[in-house]
């Protein structure tokens, strides 16, 4: 059963940054845009596993490290003409803190 | 509020570009409605060549299907022609009597093939080779009729030919002129052509004038005559000698025309609500009828029509290609030749190679080349940049790449290929699949070409076979932009030299405010840009300028080497290759002590721990640097290692102490980041085993002194260092060989690599800059010195706490 799980503080994320958060089903990324809003996606690339949470994060995307692709931050989708789909986490944020849906 | 309404009458390749690029610029501003009078959407009409070849289906050459349509919300009105414009009411009529209602008009209805005016033109059987009706009026004649005739020896009539061929049909050329493609090819090519036409059975008749069209009996055209009495039979007559510009409708609307549609760089007509593109337009007097050209004009009005006002149209130079499979055929800008300009040829009848240069004031100003097309692509760009090519001269003719590519084979020439031949080697991808790409998808650039199907993305060596593929398939379409004013990226239409001039005029200093300045179209740029824009805003203003780790990509933001599990690699310096018991024994304790699976010599004459946890960087620097070791810099656009060989310090052949020179270089360049990589090697003596001849700055001792060598690359496209200048001093070489890299720094192109920097600037330049003017020089050397002193080991401040966040570990 999914719960809700503090994370950290928005703060802890650099804008345009990322951080890893280390779960029971893997590593999740966690992300932070310029316009403050925060997304969490499991940090694997679906083109060759690489770690997302690597990536350089611009607009709503983030740039996988490993070989360019970009990801949607919102639904994890790759952006055409890349095919696949990374998973995503709810997150929400109540006041400065971040939680994720497990 | 209601939209403005934006009509456009025509609905071809030029038009409906424009209309997208409006779309990504300002995708609701208005309410659009396309009239067409063909009764197909918007269709590739460079791909009717191999429709009517029978190598695609009319289905595949479709670009914007009426989905599209439908999902941008556009009103078509297909199969109606526009008969009226209404300037005063600001409306449209067709002949149908649709109207619709304008606030502003874009005008793109292209251009009329145009018929000679000989008695039976309009006789059956008597065709252009304009469109889809046409095409299937040639298919079907060659399925009931045996003989063609084709008037016209251009591009159009012999792809319209060689189709009819491939049909079945017996194809006669009648052409006026002397020889084929005179407007593309000087004679000794045009006949190299038609030889290898005829081999393949296509006739031609050269300069013969048509005298009349006869009918048969049935009333469709049977035959042909020309003014010397002589005559052929002739089922299918298909007029191939050129197009007008349509501007009957702008016209009969009183909008000025002469030639086409007159338009302005901004694409306005003479009615400011009336804009126009395409082939229907005459800009600066010039009517084009190859896509490239079309397009840039298309993004220029599209801007105009988004009310951003940025951008003007300046007219194109353009390139040909003929699109039959197997021939390989390239023009460019003025291959004639005349009065005060010079021609470099090769010819080898035999071989079926020619080629011609065509240069003026040392610049190449048109070329053509047969059979060798390969360089095409580079003699273009070479013409389009108004390179000096003085010092390229005595090899000019030979081509760019005497090296050679590495990845696919030492291929060149693309049209030989086989279709499961690997062009892209870096990922795997055939020839066949880029070919299949670029009709299917409808691809016009390489940029096209990277993305959908990632050839020439990774280390790019393929890009010129990719081009060359592009150019085979689709024509002319494909034009490179001229090397300073390619666009950065899609975030911006400023090229990397507007950006760096920007920069240093407006004194600058942030990422974010060089993308308000600069009106990015992003809000915070993406992963080509921004580490662009980080470089040159730490380079142009040292000390001053806040790095931006949010700019920078991984390896340059953790100091280490991303692998493909995720974890990373370590190098410590070794300064010019030298290390201590002491040293190694540190390394060795590190390796240990973080379970480093693979510890690995490298081509730079350091170890490579490879294998190591992110949140374990900071610790095994800790420890490194207490053995007295810092950064390697191994993962960044910076300076990487100064090779040497033992030099005199051992030598027996040695000349000047080799390591000692090597090690001063990369004290003075430590923790400098450039455009790219930057690598170096010092050679004792001229038997160079330091491999100075491949790198961008390469130092080889001799008796009297040392020889300094730039832009050699040991990389993708192996690229012999040329001479820059001998020296006499230790001091010389430090002065000369920074002079030169601060120069790269300041000049550089983002991701160029000297070697690039070098091809794109002229040695020669180079050679004015750091050798003749010795006060540009030290203050080259000077501003170098300034931008590097006081750095510290990017090691020891992580180790003390510096980005802490990137190495922690989160957990739930």
């Amino acid at each position: 059963m999914a719960e809700w799980k503090m994370v950290c503080k928005v703060a802890d994320i650099p804008p345009l940054g990322s951080r890893v958060v280390r779960s029971a089903e893997g590593d999740i990324a966690v992300f932070r845009t310029s316009r403050d809003e925060v997304f969490a996606l499991r940090d694997k690339c679906p083109h060759k596993g690489g770690p997302l949470s690597q990536g350089l994060v611009h607009g709503d995307q983030v740039t996988c490290s490993l070989h360019g692709w970009k990801l949607r931050l919102d639904t994890g989708e790759a952006v055409a003409p890349d095919v696949g789909c990374a998973r995503r986490y709810p997150v929400r944020i109540d006041g400065d803190t971040v939680f994720l849906e497990i | 509020m209601k939209k403005p309404r934006l009509v456009m009458v025509g609905n071809g390749m030029a038009g409906v570009r424009t209309i997208e690029e409006l779309l990504k610029i300002a995708p609701d501003l208005y309410d659009i409605t396309i009239f067409g009078a063909e009764p197909h959407p918007n269709y590739n009409r460079i791909l009717l060549s191999p429709v009517l070849a029978g190598e695609m289906t009319v289905q595949e050459i479709v670009l914007n299907d009426l989905d599209w349509y439908a999902q941008h919300g556009i009103r078509l009105h297909l199969g109606k022609k526009v008969g009226k414009i209404d300037r005063v009411r600001r409306r449209v009529i067709a002949e149908d009597g649709t109207e619709e209602a304008y606030d502003r008009l874009l005008l793109a209805t292209g251009s009329n093939p145009f018929m000679l005016p000989v008695p039976g033109n309009d006789l059956p059987g008597v065709i252009a080779y304009r469109d889809i009706k046409d095409t299937d009026e040639m298919i079907d004649a060659a399925r009931n009729y045996k003989h063609a005739v084709v008037i016209g020896g251009g591009l159009l009539g012999l792809e319209a030919a060689n189709g009819l061929k491939l049909r079945g049909m017996d194809v006669t050329v009648v052409h006026i002129g002397p020889w084929l493609l005179e407007r593309q090819l000087d004679e000794t090519a045009g006949r190299m052509l038609q030889k290898s036409l005829e081999d393949r059975g296509l006739k031609f008749l050269l300069e013969k004038h048509t005298e009349a069209l006869l009918p048969g009996e049935s009333g469709r055209v049977a035959a042909i005559r020309f003014k010397d009495g002589m005559q052929l039979p002739a089922d299918l007559v298909v007029m191939a000698v050129g197009i007008r510009p349509n501007s009957a409708l702008a016209e009969s609307a009183g909008i000025y025309c002469n030639r086409g549609i007159v338009v302005n760089d901004t694409m306005q007509t003479y009615d400011p609500k009336i804009y126009a593109v395409g082939e229907c337009v005459a800009h600066r007097g010039v009517a084009y009828g190859l896509v490239a050209p079309l397009f840039e004009q298309g993004k220029v009005c599209a801007n105009h029509l988004a009310n951003f006002g940025i951008g003007r149209y300046s007219g194109s130079v353009t390139s040909t290609k003929l699109k039959v499979t197997g021939i390989d055929l390239f023009s460019a800008g003025d291959y004639m030749g005349g009065p005060g300009t010079e021609e470099i040829v090769l010819n080898d009848a035999a071989g079926g190679v020619y080629k011609k240069l065509v240069l003026k004031d040392n610049k190449l100003v048109g070329g053509v080349m047969y059979g060798d097309t390969a360089d095409g692509p580079w003699y273009f760009q070479l013409l389009k940049d108004g390179r000096d090519i003085h010092d390229l001269r005595d090899h000019l003719i030979f081509g760019q790449a005497i090296g050679g590519d590495a990845g696919h084979q030492g291929q060149n020439k693309a049209a030989a290929m086989a279709d499961d031949a690997e062009v892209c080697g870096c990922n795997g991808v055939t020839k066949g699949t880029i070919v299949r790409a670029i009709k299917e998808k409808g691809l016009f650039s390489l940029d096209d070409i990277k993305k959908h199907t990632k050839a020439a993305s990774s280390c790019g060596s393929c890009a010129g076979l990719c081009e060359q593929l592009l150019s085979a398939t689709i024509g002319g379409a494909y034009t490179p932009a001229a090397s300073d004013k390619k666009a950065v990226c899609a975030c911006t239409e400023h090229s990397h030299k507007e950006v760096r001039d920007a920069i240093r005029q407006n004194h600058l200093t942030t990422v974010h405010d060089v993308m308000r300045f600069m009106e990015w179209k992003t809000p915070d740029g993406c992963d080509k840009c921004r580490p662009a824009l980080n470089y040159y805003l730490i380079s142009t203003w040292p000390h001053e300028v806040k790095d931006d780790p949010r700019s920078r990509l991984i390896n340059e933001r953790v100091h280490a080497n991303i692998q493909k599990d995720g974890t990373y690699s370590v190098v410590p310096r070794m300064w010019g290759g030298l290390t201590t018991p002491a040293e190694l024994r540190a390394i060795a304790d590190a390796a240990e002590k973080y379970q480093v699976p693979t510890v690995k010599v490298t081509g730079g004459q350091r170890i490579d721990l490879l294998g190591v946890k992110k949140e374990d960087l900071p610790k095994i620097w800790a420890d490194l640097n207490a053995a007295g070791m810092v950064s390697g810099h191994a993962y960044g656009k910076s300076i990487r290692t100064v090779k040497t060989c033992v030099g005199a310090e051992h030598c027996r052949f040695g000349t000047q102490l080799a390591m000692d020179m090597g090690v001063k270089l990369e004290k003075m360049l430590f923790d400098m980041y450039a455009p790219h990589k930057v690598k170096l090697a010092v050679s004792g003596c001229p038997r160079n085993c330091a491999e100075a001849g491949i790198k961008d700055v390469g130092v080889i001792g001799v008796d009297s002194g040392y020889e300094i060598y730039v832009a050699g690359n040991g990389g993708i496209k192996t690229e012999v260092a040329q001479f820059l200048v001998k020296v006499k001093s230790d001091e010389e070489v430090l002065e000369y060989s920074g002079a030169f890299l601060q120069l790269y720094r300041e000049e550089g192109f983002y991701l160029e690599r000297t070697c690039h920097y070098i091809e794109r600037v002229g040695l020669d330049y180079v050679k004015g800059k750091v050798v003749e003017d010795g006060e540009n020089r030290r203050a080259l050397y000077a501003r170098l010195l300034d931008a590097l002193k006081d750095l510290k080991d990017p090691w020891a401040e992580r180790v003390a706490g510096v980005e802490k966040q990137e190495f922690e570990m989160l957990s739930v």
